[in-house]
């Protein structure tokens, strides 16, 4: 969920957020970046990565909060309000902020996901020091008027029309998602249930603001032309005047995930489905959750099994068996809480689902009962860092890179030492995380099929 | 998609956003010519071992043949499917393996490609490069397999509110044109595609007299020049696809309605528009910055942020090889379609009868030349730099020019050209859904290829 549009995609846009930042994240290398960080007295966490290629600057302020701390009954807060952080200050009008940045040719959007909420402008670097200003006065100040919440309110169940409601594929994957998790709130959507959305008032709003918005529970991340002294001192006088407050703490509040002991299965049919399409995920350890040393094997398995043409599922189930017209897998391991593990695909005209799935369970035997090859680790781990050099090429990327780790509770080291971790990972250990992840119960199946109308 | 989107939809559209002051002089462009004449602009840069390549041909989608559209987006993707001695399985891994970005792309009026590669695997990357121009190998199983991943893709876009709509203003708009043809075709069209059309475009089409080539990176200007020769240098001479009329839009003033079962309403508009070449370029960029530049715009304030009607309303310039156009849409529950749609004609016409304020023009013409370095902060985006300019025919030296160019416009220019720019009377509409308050001026459009309610 962004504040501004952005082209659409056929998976949820949450989805798209996690998988996005998994592939980010596998970009950096420690050696490569350099980054430095420090921590202010208020508790705000800042890193900077320097980068001369020209003088611009991308400045992100991550909050340590996403639509799974929305509170029950109130789902779409966190996205609500990160459309409201435009709405003025005590000592700045509506829209004031976004002028200012309009005016000396900057870019700037904001995002919700499950698990941060991020702002950020990028401009040329003789304008950090207001950008900073700017984002540390609607961090402490914000002041918006009912009109404008009405409004906004509006402008958000009409961004739910156009992600969700307008498109079959996007409302099955979020009945998906309802059922892949029992408690956690990974269920709800990052955008929120409609009726839920029309209820979200005013007072919700600075409520989430006042328990969440607070320098100890953000991340600052300033990449491009600037020195980590400069980031230092203009930080100190900005957001450095802002007192630190007592911040609940989300993964308590978030609770588990209860046992799985049964495969759910969710079956849409539409007229306004044009494809049919299958998927299934498997419930995952991350990073930051359950045994995180399958985190790697896990996205050598994804790459292996499902990454881009010559994977084994494009390989055997388009090229060679021509069930499916695509097919890949998914993996990301950055988010806070359970993460998935998946696989799709979509058929070819006259193939039945139930032939296409049972093709698709047969490789997912293949791999619990024989494994893959060191050649085929050996191959993925190469491509996977190779990345890392690949991701040096942007001056302003970096930021998203940290920003994502280290909001979404992982550390810079998590990014830095990514490319060593992967080049650790062997067959064994991704049977290894094959066997603990490839469980029947713990799965959810996701099936779309177009249903010709009258 | 207020602010991005258009930046997005077109390489040419970057055209308005460029500046020359500090950071384009920065941008030192390097014009090279091969021994045996092939010309690229290139901008040195070995920050890191990777090299940026970028190139295009005059002549896409508008020279698919009638019945056959769909064309040039099957050679796009079936290009790097087998090539030479390599068939599709062979030419893919070896792209894995060597971790070698290769991809093609048809646009309406041209056919483009990027590689992207490591300095380790540079001789490999241009040798598959030349491979997949000059040798594609069009074996059985790619082109049936790429053709059923294009159909699939029809059949789910062909179902989508905006893609009937986009459709349909276009096929009503040249009926007699290819750009009334949609360039990716429809069922029947890619289906009856054959392997000697697919060997037509490539022989008529990939040819040295159309050809633009940019490159980023890890390169100097001799290696680059023996590159070029041994990249492009086989190719044929001259072309001899049949380029296409120019043509204005047929329909003004009038209004079209698709029903479809859904709750948005999505809204596609446009008119003629000022061509690239036309001396009121500048003018009309400043002014389409003024309606429908992000926050702070008109469109975007009226629909958006007052009124909460909308989550995107865009605008923008479209300057096709053969027809200037100002297209724009937006999507709005059905309720509120004839209010949203009224509000973009009262725009259209304010801004004839008025032109902008001299603020407005002020704030528009700081932010087109303050955004420019914003991108250049990766290789691809100095790339779609140095193709948007060749493509145009502009000189190396615009981006010095271009300031001046901006700051000439005067606020009765603006005026002048806003009156000649924007009328209102001349909107032509189109409204996918089950709009309120709008009245269709013509007969709902049978819309080939497109399946009606499912």
């Amino acid at each position: 969920m962004s504040r501004l549009p952005r082209p659409m995609s056929t998976l949820s846009s949450a989805l798209v957020i996690l998988v996005l930042f998994g592939m980010a994240v596998s970009g950096a290398r420690a050696a490569i970046f350099e980054p430095v960080s420090f921590t202010l007295d208020n508790g705000l966490q800042v890193v900077v990565i320097e980068n001369h290629r020209v003088p611009v600057v991308s400045h992100m302020l991550w909050y340590k909060v996403g639509a799974a701390d929305d509170p029950i009954g109130k789902s779409g807060i966190a996205h609500f309000l990160e459309h409201l952080m435009f709405k003025g200050t005590t000592t700045r009008a509506a829209g004031e902020f976004s002028a200012i940045i309009n005016r000396v040719g900057g870019q700037e959007n904001a995002f919700t996901s499950y698990d941060y909420t991020g702002y950020y402008q990028n401009v040329a670097r003789e304008h950090l020091g207001r950008m900073m200003a700017l984002e540390a006065d609607r961090m402490a100040n914000l002041s918006i008027v009912a009109k404008d919440v009405d409004a906004e309110r509006d402008v958000v169940l009409e961004e739910r029309r156009s992600r969700v409601d307008n498109d079959p594929s996007s409302q099955l994957s979020e009945q998906v998602e309802a059922a892949t998790y029992l408690a956690y709130p990974y269920r709800i959507p990052v955008i929120g249930w409609e009726t839920e959305i029309r209820g979200l008032t005013h007072a919700d709003a600075l409520a989430f603001y006042a328990t969440w918005y607070a320098p100890n529970n953000a991340v600052l991340v300033v990449a491009g032309d600037v020195t980590a002294e400069e980031v230092r001192r203009l930080a100190e006088d900005t957001y450095g005047l802002i007192p630190a407050r007592p911040v609940p703490d989300r993964a308590a509040l978030r609770g588990g995930e209860p046992p799985h002991r049964a495969a759910r299965r969710i079956e849409m049919t539409s007229p306004r489905a044009g494809q049919p399409s299958w998927s299934r995920r498997w419930l995952a350890p991350g990073r930051n959750w359950g045994d995180a040393t399958h985190a790697e094997p896990m996205e050598v398995l994804a790459e292996i099994l499902g990454g881009g043409a010559t994977s084994r599922l494009y390989r055997h189930l388009v090229v060679e068996k021509g069930l499916a017209v695509s097919a890949g897998a998914w993996y990301s391991p950055s988010g806070l809480g359970p993460q998935t593990f998946g696989v799709y695909a979509s058929p070819r005209p006259g193939v039945e689902i139930a032939t296409l799935e049972a093709a698709i369970e047969a490789e997912v035997r293949a791999i619990l009962h024989d494994g893959v090859t060191e050649e085929e680790v050996a191959s993925a781990v190469i491509r996977l860092r190779r990345g890392a050099i690949f991701a040096r090429d942007d001056s302003l990327a970096p930021a998203r890179m940290f920003g994502g780790a280290l909001a979404a509770g992982g550390s810079i080291e998590d990014v830095e030492e990514w490319p060593d971790r992967i080049a650790t990972v062997t067959a064994d250990r991704v049977a290894a995380a094959a066997a603990v992840v490839f469980v029947p119960a713990h799965t959810t199946t996701g099936v779309l099929i177009p249903e010709p109308s009258s | 998609m207020s602010r991005l989107a258009p930046r997005v939809l077109s390489l040419l559209l970057l055209l308005g956003l460029w500046l020359a002051a500090p950071a384009a002089r920065a941008l030192d462009i390097q014009q090279v010519t091969s021994p045996g004449g092939i010309r690229a602009w290139l901008v040195e840069d070995h920050t890191n071992p990777i090299l940026t390549l970028r190139f295009s041909f005059r002549g896409g989608e508008s020279a698919d043949p009638i019945g056959k559209e769909g064309r040039a987006r099957l050679v796009a993707g079936l290009l790097d499917e087998g090539a030479g001695e390599l068939d599709s399985t062979a030419f893919q891994k070896t792209l894995t393996d060597q971790s070698i970005t290769l991809r093609f792309n048809s646009r309406i009026d041209r056919f483009s490609g990027q590689m992207v590669t490591l300095t380790e695997t540079r001789e490999e990357a241009l040798r598959l490069l030349r491979l997949a121009l000059t040798e594609p190998r069009f074996d059985a199983e790619p082109v049936e397999r790429i053709r059923a991943q294009i159909l699939a893709s029809l059949r789910r876009d062909l179902t989508q509110p905006r893609t009937k709509a986009s459709r349909a203003w276009w096929a009503a708009n040249f009926p007699d044109h290819p750009y009334g043809r949609s360039g990716d075709g429809t069922l029947a069209s890619v289906a009856a595609v054959t392997v000697e059309d697919l060997r037509a475009f490539v022989v008529g089409g990939l040819t040295r007299d159309g050809l633009v080539v940019s490159a980023v990176g890890d390169i100097d200007a001799d290696t680059l020049g023996r590159a070029l020769d041994r990249t492009f240098g086989a190719l044929p001479a001259v072309g001899s696809l049949e380029m296409t009329a120019d043509v204005a839009p047929a329909l003004a003033g009038e209004t079209l309605v698709i029903e479809a079962e859904v709750p948005q309403s999505v809204v596609v508009f446009g008119h003629g528009g000022i061509d690239r070449a036309d001396p009121d370029w500048y003018a009309a960029s400043l002014l389409n910055e003024v309606m429908a530049g992000g926050f702070g715009s008109r469109l975007t304030t009226e629909i958006r942020e007052k009124r909460g009607l909308v989550y995107g309303v865009y605008a923008y310039l479209l300057p096709l090889d053969h027809a200037p156009l100002t297209m724009g849409g937006l999507a709005t529950e059905n309720a509120r379609v004839g209010l949203s749609v009224d509000l973009v004609r009262q725009e259209w016409r304010r801004m004839a009868e008025e032109g902008p304020t001299a603020d407005e023009l002020a704030d528009a013409r700081t932010f087109l030349l303050g955004s420019f370095p914003l991108q250049l902060t990766g290789s691809g985006g100095v790339a779609n730099v140095l193709m948007a300019l060749q493509e145009n025919d502009l000189p190396a030296s615009y981006l010095e020019q271009r300031r001046a160019l901006y700051e000439a416009i005067t606020l009765d220019d603006a005026k002048r050209v806003a009156k000649r720019l924007y009328r209102a009377d001349a909107l032509s509409i189109v409204v996918v859904g089950q709009p309120e308050g709008v009245v269709a001026t013509r007969p709902t459009p049978a819309l080939d290829g497109i399946a009606q309610g499912g």
